[in-house]
């Protein structure tokens, strides 16, 4: 109960104490609550920053989906329209190529009938000449009577 | 009945008796052996169990703090990491709520004087004849293991915050402005001898209530504690009224020291909150 050197040595410790921990105790934890705490709020941000992102993306990805169905359906109706063209162009080259082939036959036929129709005539010239020669008994000399014939052939 | 009472009182005296090492008065230094003993060393003396009590309760919070300290971890912390920096959070918010001025001695200063005094004060609830009983064996003549029951303690404390303050009240204020405040108010320049003795003694109230509150708290604390002992000390045989008062003992010292639990905390907190409100009312400019 008494008051003596005691309370020097309280005092001196007392201070000592209060150094010690401010320098090697508050200092240090402090330090370490502030790093974790801007830990954290870093975190949150960065989070919040991906989550704002994330929307950006998907905001982006749609409408890049939008983009590509608008450009397949694009390409599919250009694809109908040049197949149809297609169609339409072979059509209307079979129907030439057929006008062709026709006519080409047509003129072959032609051709196949007057040549026929000659042969038929200078035949025909031949048995008439016969015919006559055989009729008027006698013969018919073909020189003499050559414009006769070819008048007789042209007539058949 | 008359020897039983000095007994009794003997006890009390026993255990409100400081180990003082000091100047005998046969001329040796040594270990008073006895309270008139203790009183003749004057002030050059010192109180062992005292000093060594709170310097080891001081190192043990200060190491148990330092060693978080230097493996502290800025990821997930573990038991002991997230005590202390629940005890750094608590202590920093009191001082946040009641210290505005900015000053980066104040909250470590906090967190010394609320650990310290804490575990000082928790003492208290260790049976009271444990320690000076063990020692007793040991040839040790007292030892009282509370040191804030010893008025030495306390008042370190308390002039070392009071030299703060005044050391703060000069610096923020300047020596004229705190010479100022002491003197000019509150009832202006020609009230001034009345108003320094009001100051003056606003000023030394400050060390004084600071030391005197848990001086005071826990010396009756302990006080109870040891009247609740001599209960049980008289104790004669298996009578019915023996029985009785060994565990009126048991019950009443139980209660006390769960009661005291609040105390402890309690005398600690208060003791921080009002340095650090001291150490405020220092860094302020008050017209």
């Amino acid at each position: 109960m008494n008051i003596n050197a005691t309370l020097l040595a309280q005092l001196i410790m007392f201070a000592l104490f209060v150094w010690f921990c401010m320098k090697f105790v508050w200092t240090p934890i402090v330090a370490a609550l502030d790093a974790r705490k801007k830990q954290i709020a870093d975190g949150l941000a960065d989070a919040e920053r991906a989550k704002h992102d994330l929307e950006l993306a998907s905001k982006r990805s749609a409408e890049i989906l939008r983009e590509a169905k608008e450009k397949a359906s694009d390409i599919v109706a250009s694809g109908e329209k040049r197949a149809s063209e297609i169609v339409e162009e072979a059509k209307v080259q079979a129907r030439v190529e057929g006008d062709r082939i026709i006519t080409g036959a047509k003129a072959e036929i032609d051709q196949e009938v007057f040549r026929a129709r000659e042969q038929l005539r200078t035949q025909v010239s031949a048995i008439a000449l016969a015919g006559a020669g055989k009729i008027l008994g006698r013969e018919i000399d073909a020189k003499a009577h050559n414009d006769l014939l070819d008048k007789l052939v042209a007539e058949i | 009945m008359s020897s039983e009472a000095h007994t009794s009182a003997a006890y009390i005296k026993h255990h409100l008796q400081n180990l003082t090492y000091g100047k005998l008065p046969d001329g040796t230094w040594g270990v008073a052996h006895s309270a008139e003993e203790a009183k003749a060393m004057g002030f050059w003396a010192l109180n062992l169990d005292t000093f060594i009590m709170s310097l080891l309760l001081g190192a043990v919070i200060m190491l148990l703090f330092r060693s978080v300290a230097k493996s502290v971890v800025r990821g997930t912390p573990g038991g002991l990491q997230n005590f202390c920096e629940w005890a750094i959070e608590f202590i920093d918010n009191s001082v946040r709520g009641s210290f505005t001025a900015k000053n980066n001695m104040v909250a470590p200063l906090a967190l010394t004087i609320f650990f310290w005094v804490f575990s000082m004060n928790l003492m208290d609830l260790i049976p009271i004849d444990w320690v000076p009983g063990l020692l007793g064996l040991l040839g040790v003549p007292f030892f009282k293991v509370v040191p804030s029951t010893d008025p030495n303690a306390t008042f370190g404390m308390a002039i070392g915050v009071f030299l703060l303050v005044l050391y703060y009240s000069i610096k923020m204020k300047g020596l004229g402005g705190f010479m100022g405040e002491l003197t000019l108010q509150p009832f202006g320049k020609w009230g001034m001898p009345v108003n320094l003795l009001l100051e003056g003694v606003n000023l030394i109230a400050k060390p004084l209530s600071l030391a005197l509150r848990l001086f005071g708290n826990m010396y009756a604390g302990e006080m109870i504690f040891i009247l609740i002992a001599l209960m049980g000390g008289a104790w004669a045989g298996l009578s019915l009224g023996g029985v009785t008062l060994f565990g009126s003992q048991i019950l009443l010292s139980l209660g006390w020291a769960i009661f005291h639990i609040l105390i402890v905390t309690l005398q600690a907190f208060i003791f921080m909150t009002l340095t650090v409100v001291y150490l405020d009312m220092a860094h302020q400019e008050h017209h």
